[in-house]
C-alpha cells in the first residue's frame, strides 16, 4: 500500500480574539496520497483556508496551532516530518514551503507584488530553489531562470510568453493572472500543490480553461493537488477524493463517486440537495438546510451540525461524533452510522 | 407596445474614456450596446453573462440610476400609462421609484450599518411620504415577517445578522413600497450554497404571493435556469440570445450560449467533460472586435462573421439570436 504524502491528524487552530476564542479548525483529519487530487469542500468560514495555512505554518497572529500533527513525507526520505512541530521561520520549513509544497492563495491579486514584473518574481523564486532545475545543485544564472519562466508560461497556456513575463500583475486579466499564479506555484516543481479557491473569482468559461489546465498539469507532472472550493460542481469535476468540512471539522470523506452518489452524512446529503442542477425541475422550491451557519464565537456543543440536522437525536447535542469508517474507503462523523464519540 | 410591463429597445450606455489634464474624450466603453427584451407582468427574465458584459449597467439604466446613451425603456405604469424611462425628466421619476425596486448583490453594502432595521427597511417608505413612524414600524414588522425574520429584530443593526439574513433584509427593503418590477442584481451570488437555496425559495414564493415581475441578473447558469421563465444572454454589451428557459437549454441558437452551458461544472463526477472548452478571452467593450463580437472565439466563424455584424433576429417563435447561422446549424 502506498504511504500518504501528507497526513493531517486532529488538527486544531484557534484565534484568541477580544470577543472570544474562534476555533477555526477544530479537530480535522485527512490524508493525501502522492499524485492524488483531494477536493476540500465546505461553506464560507468552515476553516478550509486556515487548515491550508496551518500546513504551511503561515497562520497569522493571534492564530495558533493548538493541537494535532501534520506529517509530511519529504522528497528524499522514507520518514516523515511533523510540520506542526517545525519552527515557522526555520530553515526546514522555508525549504519545504515553495520547494515541496506550493500554495495558490485565495487572493491572487495580493500574491504578486505590484512593483515587480510577474516574470521577475517567478525567476526570483526559481533562483532561490535553483537546485531543483539543475543536476548537482549548480547555481542558476538569471538568464537561465528567465528562460525557465518563459517555458512555464508556455506550459500554463499563456500566449506570447516572452512579452507577458515583463507585465505587472495588475496589467493581466483575471484569467492570465491566475495562470501566472499557477506558473509561480509550479516554478519549484512541488510535489504538493494547494489551490485555495483558484477559480472562484473568475468567469465560468475562464474557469473551465483553468480547471482543464490543472488537470493536465497534474497528469503531466504527477503533482498531488489539494483543491479547495465551496463549489460542488468544481469538486465533482476535479477531485478523486473529497473531504467535506463544516465548522472546522470533517463531516465526511471518501472517493468522489461515493460522496456524490452514496453520501452518508446528513450535511453532505443536504448540501447536495440544495444546489440547483442543470437538469432538475425549474421554479420549484429547493430542499433547504434550515437555519444559518452559527457565528464563530457561538459554536454549538456536541455535533456541530445538530441545530440544523433533520436527523438529530438527543445524543447529538451532548457528545461530539468522531470520524469513523462507515463504508469501504468512506468515513463520517455522525451517530447515525456509529456511536464513537470524541473523548471529552 | 403590447401588453408587456417593460419593453427595452436598442438600449445603449457608453462611458467616456478621458485622458490628460483637460480630460479630453479619447474613446468610449460601450458597456451596453444593443439590448432588447420585453417583460410580461408576473414573469422572471434571467439575464446572464460573464463579468463586464454589461448586466449591471443595463439594470441601472432601467432603474434610471444612470442615464442611458440611447434606446427606449417603455414601462407600463399601474395607471396603465406607458412612459419611456430612458428620457423621462428626473422630476417625473419619483412616483416610479415606488413601482420599480432593486435587490443588490452585496446585502451589507446596501444597508446603512448605523441604522436599525426599522430605519433601513423603512427608508423607502419615508421617501415615499409615509411620515408617521408608528405606521412605518407596523409596515416594517409586516415586511420582516414576509421574508421570514422576526419583527422584534427591527431594533437591531445590520451587523448582527448573517449573510443570508442580511439578504432577506435587503429583500424586505425592496418590497417596502409594493413594487411591481424588481430588478435583482446577483442577489444570491455572495451567499453560501445552503443559504442560496433559502433565498431562491423566498423569491419564488414572494413572486407568486405578490404577483411580482423579476429581472434576475446572475452569472450562474444553474441558478438562472432554476428561477427564470425566459433567459437572456449577454456578451460584450449585447444581447446575443433570448428564449424560454427549456427551449434555450434544449437547443441554444448561439455558439456563445452553447459554450457557456458546456463550461458549467456539473455536480456529478460521472459527467466529466473536457471537450468544447471555449478558448481565448472576453474582449474589452472599449475595443470590441469587428463584425460579430464573438468571432475571435467562435468555432463556426467565417469571413462573413469578421466583416458583418449580425442583428438580433427571431429564429423560432419567441427565440431570438444574434448569429448569422442561427437556425441553420446546431451549436
Ligand atoms: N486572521 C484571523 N483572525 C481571526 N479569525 C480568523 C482569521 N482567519 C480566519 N479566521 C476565522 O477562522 C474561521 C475559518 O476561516 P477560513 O478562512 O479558514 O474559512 P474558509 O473555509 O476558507 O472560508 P471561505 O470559503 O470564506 O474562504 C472563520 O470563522 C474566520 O472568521
Ligand atoms: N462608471 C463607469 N465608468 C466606466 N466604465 C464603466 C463604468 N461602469 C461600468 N463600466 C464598464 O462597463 C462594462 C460593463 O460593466 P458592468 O458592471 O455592467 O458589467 P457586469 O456584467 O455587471 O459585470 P459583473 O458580472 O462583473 O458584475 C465593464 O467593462 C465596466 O468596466
Ligand atoms: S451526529 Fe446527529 S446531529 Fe450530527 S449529523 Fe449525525 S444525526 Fe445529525
Ligand atoms: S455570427 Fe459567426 S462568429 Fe458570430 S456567433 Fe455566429 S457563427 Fe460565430
Ligand atoms: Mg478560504
Ligand atoms: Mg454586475
Amino acid at each position: 500500500m502506498t504511504e500518504p504524502l501528507l497526513s493531517v491528524r486532529d488538527l486544531r487552530v484557534s484565534f484568541q480574539m477580544d470577543e472570544g476564542l474562534v476555533r477555526a479548525v477544530d479537530g480535522t483529519s485527512f490524508d493525501i496520497m502522492p499524485g492524488q487530487v483531494l477536493g476540500v469542500v465546505g461553506e464560507s468560514g468552515c476553516g478550509k483556508s486556515v487548515t491550508m495555512r496551518a500546513i504551511l505554518q503561515l497562520v497569522e497572529k493571534p492564530g495558533r496551532i493548538t493541537d494535532g500533527t501534520i506529517c509530511f513525507r519529504r522528497r528524499n526520505g522514507a520518514d516523515t516530518v511533523d510540520l506542526a512541530r517545525l519552527p515557522p521561520r526555520g530553515a526546514e520549513m522555508r525549504d519545504i514551503r515553495g520547494a515541496e509544497i506550493a500554495l495558490i492563495p485565495q487572493e491572487p491579486m495580493a500574491a504578486f507584488s505590484p512593483v515587480h514584473t510577474v516574470g521577475d518574481q517567478i525567476a526570483e523564486a526559481i533562483l532561490l530553489h535553483g537546485h531543483r532545475w539543475k543536476e548537482g545543485g549548480r547555481k542558476l544564472r538569471r538568464a537561465e531562470a528567465r528562460d525557465i519562466t518563459v517555458g512555464l508560461f508556455r506550459d500554463v497556456g499563456i500566449s506570447m510568453p516572452e512579452q507577458r513575463i515583463d507585465a505587472y500583475s495588475w496589467q493581466l486579466s483575471g484569467g492570465l493572472r491566475q495562470r501566472a499564479m499557477i506558473a509561480m506555484a509550479l516554478s519549484c516543481k512541488p510535489r504538493l500543490l494547494i489551490a485555495d479557491e483558484p477559480t472562484t473569482a473568475i468567469d465560468v468559461t475562464t474557469q473551465a480553461q483553468v480547471l482543464a489546465l490543472l488537470r493536465d498539469l497534474q497528469a503531466r507532472y504527477d503533482t498531488a493537488i489539494i483543491f479547495i472550493t465551496h463549489d460542488l460542481g468544481v469538486i465533482a469535476q476535479m477531485a478523486s477524493y473529497v473531504v467535506v468540512m463544516y465548522l472546522g471539522r470533517v463531516m465526511e470523506e471518501g472517493p468522489v463517486d461515493e460522496i456524490f452518489h452514496a453520501p452518508k452524512h446528513p450535511y453532505t446529503k443536504a448540501l447536495l440537495r440544495s444546489i440547483p442542477s442543470l437538469y432538475g425541475e425549474t421554479r420549484v422550491a429547493l430542499p433547504v438546510i434550515a437555519g444559518a451557519l452559527p457565528h464563530p464565537f457561538n459554536r454549538p456543543p456536541g455535533c456541530p451540525f445538530h441545530p440544523r440536522c433533520p436527523d438529530a437525536m438527543a445524543r447529538c447535542s451532548a457528545a461530539v461524533p468522531s470520524l469513523q469508517p462507515v463504508a469501504a474507503n468512506q468515513l463520517a462523523s455522525c451517530f447515525l452510522h456509529h456511536d464513537v464519540a470524541e473523548p471529552a | 407596445m403590447t401588453d408587456s410591463l417593460l419593453e427595452v429597445r436598442g438600449l445603449q450606455k457608453f462611458f467616456p474614456i478621458t485622458r490628460g489634464f483637460f480630460q479630453s474624450v479619447v474613446g468610449h466603453v460601450r458597456a451596453v450596446d444593443g439590448v432588447d427584451f420585453t417583460l410580461k407582468e408576473g414573469e422572471t427574465l434571467g439575464l446572464v453573462g460573464e463579468s463586464g458584459c454589461g448586466k449591471t449597467t443595463a439594470s441601472r439604466c432601467i432603474l434610471r440610476a444612470i442615464d442611458p446613451t440611447g434606446g427606449q425603456i417603455l414601462y407600463r405604469m399601474r395607471s396603465g400609462k406607458v412612459v419611456d424611462l430612458a428620457t423621462l425628466p428626473q422630476g417625473e421619476l419619483l412616483p416610479l421609484r415606488a413601482e420599480i425596486q432593486m435587490i443588490f448583490q452585496d446585502p451589507f453594502g446596501s444597508l446603512n450599518p448605523r441604522m436599525t432595521l426599522l430605519d433601513n427597511v423603512g427608508e423607502p417608505l419615508l421617501v415615499n411620504g409615509m411620515k408617521n413612524r408608528r405606521e412605518r414600524a407596523d409596515r416594517v414588522a409586516e415586511l420582516l415577517r414576509l421574508v421570514g425574520l422576526r419583527p422584534e429584530f427591527m431594533h437591531r443593526f445590520p451587523h448582527a445578522f448573517s449573510g443570508g439574513q442580511r439578504q432577506r433584509i435587503g429583500i424586505a427593503r425592496a418590497l417596502a413600497t409594493n413594487p411591481r418590477l424588481v430588478v435583482a442584481d446577483e442577489p444570491v451570488s455572495a451567499l453560501d450554497v445552503s443559504i442560496q437555496a433559502q433565498v431562491l425559495n423566498l423569491l419564488l414564493e414572494l413572486q407568486q404571493r405578490l404577483k411580482l415581475t423579476f429581472l434576475f441578473v446572475a452569472h450562474d447558469l444553474s441558478v438562472v435556469r432554476h428561477i427564470s421563465d425566459r433567459i437572456a444572454v449577454m456578451y460584450v454589451g449585447q444581447l446575443v440570445e433570448l428564449a424560454p428557459t427549456a427551449e434555450i437549454f434544449r437547443q441554444p441558437q448561439h455558439p456563445y450560449t452553447a459554450a457557456l452551458m458546456r463550461a458549467v461544472p456539473i455536480a456529478d463526477p460521472r459527467v466529466r467533460k473536457d471537450d468544447g472548452i471555449l478558448g481565448g478571452e472576453v474582449p474589452s467593450p472599449a475595443a470590441p472586435p469587428s463584425g460579430c463580437y464573438f468571432h475571435p472565439r467562435c468555432r463556426h466563424a467565417t469571413a462573413r462573421c469578421r466583416a458583418e455584424a449580425p442583428e438580433l433576429r427571431e429564429v423560432a417563435p419567441g427565440h431570438f439570436s444574434r448569429c448569422h447561422f442561427a437556425g441553420e446549424m446546431t451549436f
